[in-house]
């Protein structure tokens, strides 16, 4: 480690000039000739039968382009892994806001005015909101259950544990939907024509889950069907599942119509109708001896997954496999389960199911201290994973990893210990402001879960364009995460040249070869090492041409590429993917090798909570965490700063209010996001055990670091204050209802 | 309709348009000036920032009659004769531009504290731009970014 020239520096963000001068081009900075905008109705009824559509008067309809399920050329569903989304509903709804009409139109505003002219008249049926209403089933709004998967996941014997356990902890745990809310809104444009077939640009992760949708959607061969990313403002989940709805909808006003259209959503609609975070429930007993040794676990998670089943058999797979922490449990089990509800279907978001189990775990590990006496660090101390010892599902840990060394240093950087003792003798007699310190340790599994990376099967390439640059060609997107500058890093390690000499081919399907969708933190740790293998099979290939020697400088390289590609034409080279060594999964025990690597990490918070105003207020924060090699530090710092800024707003400040599966909220002034004077500092450190299969050491880094503050946060607040409490969001509000909640009932004891 | 004059990043431009026709829109369809963005059309999020007459305002909120006449600045007015703005730079190198929607707004209104204030602190920095929501950074580089403006600025490389 540390021999590279590229890998592991500060390089500047390949797109980096063209964001910062304002030249970047996102979708609705695109106009092609004869657009019309396209716009949705959708349902206002949580659950119920369309029993008609009424265009009403004063708007000239003979002019608009009109979709609804009927035009639709193939099957009608929005495929992910089940097949019950529909891209239009047709004759039922199962949640508000799903879309039902599409119009099109030349002029945006009279557009406004169409769809707020349709009329529909329902049947309304009983709907579900809650978690628990599904569980009764009465109705059931989905299947023959309302359960869209459930696991069970078993190491040891849980049931023998109880009679020696010394105490018996349980507790549960809750937290509520988050709304992604990048920057840049969902939107796509379509055209069609039959000659040509269709293409679609958009704001999208993944070209290759849009481009099976589509081709399912509008009955079209895969040659027929090209999608093209543009630059993309933010995802963060978002945009793996969503592009693909509002990527079908600009298709079909553009086949009916015959011209080009533009679907971009205004906030207020993207927030009520796109995918956000589970909500979720998770119950924990724990068997513990008196010092402090875990031997036992029951847990069970539930997971509101809305209307539609979307992702939410993999974001429960997640959360299932997450649920004990980065603790060694001898006797585990884990039920988990995805219900239905009539909310618009959740689906990915950044930690996707693990945020939801560390949040309860980390919570549950700061109670079991609580009831044994114990300080949260040397309770974690004696339980964490150690090396060749085995996860929940039986995992052997074979990374070099050193837990208790992790945490020592967020201790040392946060000056824990001395907070701790000094913050508990102040709060005495500080008044209305109390201050408090809080951690959480956690782990991330980086790749798909299991032998999901197998089923990818990803294939990366590499060429080299008439210019002589190296060109790497991938389906792995740029929202943000810096893709587009660690791949062009490692690609110009391997060749051996300048960092400026690699460029990246365009995200369109019908140029790259499908390297699998950007999400589960697989970018840098997967498809980076399929670059890696690319990059070394292309170099070998222009040596073997003898157009370039062993040994060369950038200039040679781009000199013997341009001359192979006027004599031979194109050089291309593939890397295809191939699990590591030693990586074994049974889908139907849950137990072998969940990821081929994961990332650790000890997070430390620092609270102020007002107890006049119940306002708590993060004052610092330290973050520590082992991802394998550091490919970027600017981008890797950025990564898991915004991950904690998204993390701190999930925790205290970002509340979906819901009235009968409708966000009533859905506005920047009313959803509330950290601004700039909300956020601490946050310090990011970095430990470096490089991991042998990603590229150049490289694991996951994109999803950890949201999984961590919420739990250190509350647990700081519980420090702070001498009360627990176990939900978030955690607002002001809630606080107070529940601190006035035990008073009144400590007043009725005393009665 | 209506005719409208506006100076956008000193050049002179005549629109027709309604009265109520934000500036946002005059300036992303009719001006084809495609760097300011729309984040939530409501002045929450910063993303359309652009200074009106020198003061920073959020051009979704502004109708054009309002505009009328007026000097407007915005990201693509930064960069002058090719050599780009020190906060331009300074974000750059610093990792301020993640996906890049809240940077138009973020860097016009960085500009537009450093001009008001060459040297600030860190609290001015944060309540500068706390009309500016990101959803990527946590801020923390954007704050060095501007940290580093200041710097390169009072050492004469702005």
């Amino acid at each position: 480690m540390g021999q590279e020239r590229i890998v592991g520096k500060s390089v500047l963000r390949k797109e980096g000039l063209a964001k910062v001068c304002g030249r970047a081009h996102y979708v609705d900075d695109l106009k092609l000739p004869g657009m019309l905008h396209g716009a949705t109705v959708r349902s206002s009824i949580a659950r119920g039968r369309v029993l008609g559509i009424e265009f009403g008067s004063g708007i000239p309809w003979e002019e608009f382009v009109i979709v609804t399920a009927t035009d639709i050329p193939g099957a009608n569903e929005i495929a992910l892994i089940n097949h019950d989304w529909p891209c239009l509903a047709a004759e039922v709804v199962n949640h508000p806001e799903e879309p039902i009409v599409l119009l099109a139109h030349r002029d945006r505003h009279l557009l406004s005015k169409a769809v707020a002219a349709v009329r529909m008249t329902y049947e309304e049926w009983p709907a579900v909101f809650t978690m628990e209403e599904s569980e009764l089933c009465d109705p059931v709004v989905w299947g023959e259950d309302n359960l869209f998967k459930s696991f069970v996941m078993e190491k040891g014997d849980v049931d023998a544990v109880w009679a020696q356990a010394d105490r018996i902890v349980e507790g549960e745990y809750t937290t509520g939907a988050q709304e992604h809310l990048y920057i840049e809104n969902n939107g796509a444009i379509a055209v069609y024509s039959p000659q040509n077939g269709l293409t679609v640009w958009g704001s999208l992760q993944c070209p290759f889950y849009v481009h099976k949708s589509l081709m399912k959607v509008m009955g079209l061969p895969e040659e027929k069907v090209r999608i093209v990313q543009v630059e993309t403002g933010g995802a963060f989940g978002g945009k793996e599942d969503y592009p693909s709805m509002i990527g079908a909808h600009a298709a079909l006003l553009a086949m009916k119509s015959g011209q080009p259209v533009k679907i971009v959503y205004d906030r207020a609609e993207d927030m009520a109708a796109t995918t956000k975070r589970h909500p979720s429930r998770v119950r924990h007993r724990t068997a513990v001896s008196r010092e402090g040794k875990l031997l036992g676990a029951e847990i069970d998670i539930a997971l509101d997954g809305g209307a539609y089943s979307t992702l939410s058999p993999t974001v429960l797979s997640r959360a299932t496999i997450h649920a004990g922490g980065p603790y060694y449990w001898p006797n585990i089990r884990v039920r988990s389960k995805a219900m239905a509800t009539n909310h618009p279907p959740y689906g990915a978001f950044r930690g996707f199911g693990a945020p939801q189990s560390l949040f309860a775990i980390e919570r549950h590990m700061d109670h079991i201290a609580e009831e044994l006496g114990m300080a949260p660090d040397e309770l974690r101390r004696i339980n964490f994973l150690k090396r060749g010892q085995d996860t929940s599902t039986g995992q052997k840990i074979q990374e070099d990893i050193d837990l208790a060394q992790l945490m020592e240093r967020a201790l040392t950087q946060s000056d824990y210990q001395a907070k701790r003792a000094r913050f508990a003798r102040e709060n005495e007699d500080a008044g209305m402001k109390k201050k408090g310190i809080g951690l959480a340790a956690f782990l991330h599994g980086s790749g798909f879960t299991g032998s999901g990376e197998r089923h990818l099967n990803s294939l990366a390439a590499m060429d080299v364009t008439a210019e002589g640059k190296a060109r790497v060609l991938v389906s792995s997107t740029e929202f943000g995460q810096g893709t587009n500058t660690i791949l062009c890093q490692i690609a110009a390690e391997t060749l051996g040249v300048d960092y400026d000499t690699v460029e990246m081919g365009p995200p369109d399907t019908s140029v790259v070869p499908n390297t699998g969708p950007t999400v589960a933190s697989r970018t840098s740790m997967v498809v980076g090492k399929l670059v890696h293998c690319a990059a070394v099979d292309l170099r070998k290939a222009l040596i073997a041409s003898g157009l370039l020697g062993e040994e060369y400088a950038t200039e040679e390289f781009v000199a013997a590429s341009r001359t192979y590609v006027e004599r031979y034409g194109p050089l291309r080279a593939e890397s295809r993917y191939e699990a590591p060594p030693g990586v074994h999964w049974d889908d139907q025990k849950y137990r072998g090798e969940a990821y081929a690597a994961y990332a650790w990490a000890v997070y430390v918070a620092e609270v102020t909570v007002d107890l006049t105003t119940c306002v708590v207020n993060v004052d610092d924060f330290v973050a520590v965490q082992e991802v394998g090699r550091v490919l970027n530090p600017v981008l890797a710092m950025g990564q898991v700063e915004g991950g904690v800024a998204q993390g701190i707003g999930w925790a205290l400040y970002e509340k979906v209010m819901w009235n009968r599966g409708r966000m009533q909220n859905n506005q920047m002034t009313n959803y509330i996001i950290p601004t700039s004077q909300d956020i601490p500092p946050i310090r990011v450190f970095f430990e470096e055990c490089p991991f042998g299969h990603g590229a150049y050491g490289a694991k996951g880094i994109g999803e950890l670091p949201m999984d961590g503050p919420a739990p250190a946060i509350l647990n700081a607040v519980a420090h702070a204050t001498g009360q627990q409490f176990d939900s978030v969001p955690l607002l002001p509000e809630d606080i107070f209802r529940q601190m006035k909640e035990r008073e009144t009932a400590r007043e009725v004891v005393c009665l | 309709m209506r005719c409208y004059s506006l100076q956008v990043n000193g050049q002179t431009y005549k629109v027709e348009t309604h009265a109520m026709a934000r500036l946002l829109d005059v300036l992303r369809c009719d001006l084809e000036l495609t760097g300011t963005k729309e984040g939530c059309g409501e002045g929450e999020c910063g993303a359309c920032s652009v200074l009106m007459n020198g003061e920073l305002v959020n051009s979704c909120l502004i109708p054009v009659a309002q505009a009328n006449g007026a000097a407007i600045e915005t990201v693509e007015g930064l960069c002058v004769d090719g050599r780009l703005h020190a906060v331009q730079k300074a974000f750059l190198e610093c990792g301020g531009a993640q996906c890049g929607m809240c940077t138009p707004g973020m860097l016009v209104a960085s500009a537009h504290l450093l001009r008001k204030n060459p040297t600030p602190g860190s609290t001015e920095i944060r309540e500068s731009l706390n009309g500016n929501l990101c959803r990527c950074t946590g801020y923390m580089r954007i704050f060095e970014a501007v940290e580093r403006a200041v710097g390169d600025a009072s050492k004469g490389l702005g």
